[in-house]
């Protein structure tokens, strides 16, 4: 590990932990029911939502499992699943 | 120590010369709060920025612990960074001591050594910095005001060394020093700019490179912190040395880098002190090495780093040693002496220490006190009797 | 190239409105922005050496000196005649309580800087001891209930009422779960030629205690309920609310939260919830948040 003087550290650097292995439900997308409103996106508090070629989807790298997405989701496109792991 | 220039010598007040050094250091920011005795030192820097004189950001802010806590900010920029305080105020500021050492910032700071309150007492000692011997600061005390102006140049150029960045406190007696008047040869501001280069910060805070200061370290890194800091401080001492030596080249003055010697050669009697009652401990000395008296002086000007190598070296011949500090650790001695003790613990010399609290709270320290210590580590040859005490202590009061 | 200036793998709890929060605040400002934070939750999960969450320039220094260290980073900027954003983003300790001093010193002298609150109304990341801003009847590990208490004895601090006695010519309060409202006030901070202030209500799981995916119905339903009015300030005066199209019983936001059970659970705390909705009420009509 590079110690640097005065706890320097370069940015964005969280991307090397993978907080989805603290996920116990795991959330599915409905992609016909998606109206692209995109408010799962918005409110994630990971910031792992994102589109990929149009639709939206969560990065489970950094997922927690909040269910903060499938809460507020206005066409309920969005369930929480048990992870079998 | 010194080699004056009597031709350039202004009669000024110690404030004002300290206030011109700070001025040929172009800092870009200034942040100070006011409190006696320092508060002449920053009144002379604001009215420079108010004539034009000075170009620097000078804030005024709510307490000392924002004044230090905006040149967190400001180094983070990349600024050479200045503030002054002394006392209370540097107590205030005991958190951000830290973080600016730990950050690695590389901020110069006058210090106008103060006694501590309770009881409030506006005259000078120096348990106010000797209190803050651990924060990560290296710490220089100087004997005069001449010293103080020649001393505040070379802690910005060791302070922005890029092996050393540390902060640095400039530490000289409050009252003594700060508001004496008397001839000092002030800098010349080309000399100073030749001296001692535009500060060159490595890592700034710049969102074309974004970076992160001041991420918190768990177990696991902790300690390597604290380690680069506590090697940075060693290092240090070479650069106090360098500093001092280019300073004689380019002005011709020298006290010497992290110790100086007057008389302590030969001397039988060393006295070992730091600050402005040098002037008085070199007139007792001057009288006695007349009445055939082999008493010497150790000067510590480096405090922090603590010079142990140059202290045994400067002291190896001694028969007996008495340190006088102004500053009391309640429950033990007292900084220096402790500092002292340990340093010659291990070596092979060893000799009688004997420590001496003098001059709290603005008290005088006289010549027929110094005579009096001298007597007293002449005796302790024989036989220690105390290894520390107050001095005068005004046992008829308490 | 990361989509959001507020990097994944951080470690806030799940639930957590922090994180939300701050990447709104971070949209609006753009990559041209330096941000300040005191010591709290969001120093220790964004910033675990040798990583940090954030793709802007970010310092953290200490607790309570944010405001300082932030004047030092605006006079530094001004002084390269460089055109960034500072921001200061904190918890509701910092801000309300410990760094009141150096909030009001930095308001005062006029710095060009934009302080956003994430206001979670509690000391949460010691373990959620009361702070300034926890209101009236919470719970906390500070405020207990008991058979002399029922919970946190004095209403929430009026922290706006600060700034702009302080002559911040830009207050806000905010809400995470108005992410457009949210942004648009920072962007309207941003513009200002001098300080700036939005408090942001930004549930706690761990403090508030409440059914992670709820976070954000829990923070809209503290505005429907008008316990967290969102208004502007320009200039001093009041230039914008929120208003409500249907207002909730304080009862529907209380229940849901672990901080206020002891309510609802004991027969003698009728007066609280009373009192509670007084606060509301008063709301209402001192911002005439119903039509």
């Amino acid at each position: 590990m590079d110690i640097k003087a005065g706890r320097l550290v370069d940015p964005c650097s969280t991307r090397l932990t993978k907080t989805g292995a603290w996920r116990t439900f795991v959330p599915v997308f409905d992609q016909d029911k998606c109206i692209k409103c995109s408010l799962c996106e918005i409110y994630c508090p990971e910031g792992c939502i994102h589109q990929v070629d149009g639709l939206f989807v969560p990065d489970l790298d950094y997922c927690k499992g909040c269910s903060v997405c499938a809460h507020e989701c206005p066409r309920m496109a969005i369930s929480m699943v048990l992870e079998e792991k | 120590m010194s080699q004056i220039n009597t031709a350039n010598m202004k009669v000024v007040e110690g404030s004002y010369a300290v206030a011109h050094a700070v001025m040929c250091c172009k800092p870009d920011v200034i942040s100070a709060y006011p409190i006696t005795p320092q508060t002449h030192i920053v009144e002379h820097l604001s009215q420079m920025v108010a004539n034009g004189e000075l170009d620097s950001e000078f804030l005024t802010v709510d307490s000392e612990f924002s004044a230090l806590s905006v040149l967190v900010g400001a180094s983070a920029m990349g600024a050479r960074s200045y503030s002054s305080t002394t006392s209370q105020g540097l107590a205030l500021m005991y958190e951000v001591l830290y973080n600016v050492s730990g950050m690695r910032m590389p901020v110069v700071m006058n210090v106008a050594n103060r006694a501590m309150g309770a009881p409030l007492n506006i005259w000078n000692d120096q348990q106010d910095a000797v209190g803050a011997r651990d924060v990560g600061w290296l710490q220089i005390y100087v004997e005069d005001v001449q010293e103080a102006v020649d001393a505040t140049l070379q802690a910005y150029k060791i302070a922005e060394d890029p092996q050393i960045r540390m902060p640095i406190m400039v530490c000289m007696d409050g009252f003594v020093l700060t508001h004496v008047y008397e001839p000092v040869e002030l800098l010349d501001k080309e000399l100073a700019s030749q001296y001692l280069p535009a500060f060159q910060p490595e890592k700034i805070l710049d969102p074309a490179k974004p970076i992160t200061f001041g991420a918190f370290a768990d177990p696991s890194t902790y300690t390597e912190f604290r380690y680069q800091q506590f090697d940075a401080q060693l290092k240090s001492m070479a650069k106090i040395e360098k500093a001092a030596k280019e300073f004689e080249e380019t002005f011709g003055r020298h006290y010497g880098g992290l110790v100086d010697s007057y008389f302590a050669d030969d001397a039988e009697v060393v006295i070992v002190t730091m600050g402005s009652v040098i002037g008085t401990i070199k007139d007792a000395i001057d009288a006695m090495r007349k009445e055939g008296k082999k008493v010497g002086l150790v000067k510590v000007r480096s405090y922090r780093p603590f010079p142990v190598q140059a202290l045994r070296q400067a002291l190896k011949g001694a028969s007996v040693i008495a340190v006088i500090e102004k500053d009391v650790s309640i429950g033990a001695e007292a900084g220096l002496v402790t500092d002292l003790k340990s340093a010659f613990y291990n070596s092979k010399i060893r000799m009688p220490i004997i420590g001496f609290a003098a001059g709290l709270g603005g008290r005088d320290i006289t010549i027929k006190d110094i005579r009096k210590i001298v007597d007293k580590a002449e005796a302790a040859r024989k036989g220690i009797e105390s290894e520390f005490e107050f001095l005068d202590l005004r046992t008829e009061i308490l | 190239m990361e989509k959001s200036l507020l990097a994944p793998g951080h470690r806030a709890c799940a639930g957590c409105a922090m994180p939300t929060t701050i990447r709104l605040v971070l949209d609006a400002a753009g990559p041209n922005t330096i941000v300040v934070s005191p010591t709290g939750c969001l120093e220790v999960t964004t910033t675990p050496f040798p990583e940090s969450s954030w793709c802007v320039p970010w310092i953290h220094s200490l607790f309570e000196n944010a405001s300082a260290v932030a004047s030092g980073v605006e006079v530094m900027l001004k002084r390269q005649k460089k055109d960034t954003n500072v921001v200061i983003i904190g918890g509701d300790g910092s801000t309300f309580d410990i760094g009141m001093g150096c909030n009001s010193g930095m308001f005062e002298r006029g710095h060009k800087i934009l302080y956003v609150c994430y206001d979670n109304e509690a000391y949460m990341n010691t373990g959620v001891q009361r702070s300034g801003s926890t209101p009236f009847c919470a719970q906390t590990t500070t405020t207990p209930p008991g058979s002399r208490s029922k919970g946190n004895p004095r209403p929430k601090k009026d922290m706006p009422a600060i700034a702009l006695a302080h002559k911040v010519p830009y207050v806000a309060t905010a809400s995470v779960a108005y992410p457009v409202d949210l942004r648009k006030k920072v962007k309207a901070a941003l513009q200002v030629d001098g300080p700036s202030y939005i408090q942001v209500n930004a549930p706690c799981i761990t403090g508030w205690s409440f059914d992670a995916g709820t976070m954000i119905e829990l923070s809209r339903l503290a505005v429907e309920t008008g316990l967290w009015p969102l208004a502007e300030w320009v200039n001093g005066e009041l230039a914008g609310v929120k208003k409500i199209r249907r207002p909730k019983p304080v009862k529907d936001y209380l229940e849901i939260q672990g901080r206020y059970k002891h309510l609802f659970k004991k027969n003698d705390c009728g007066d609280q919830l009373a009192k509670i909705q007084a606060i509301a009420d008063a709301n209402m009509a001192k911002y005439k948040l119903v039509d």
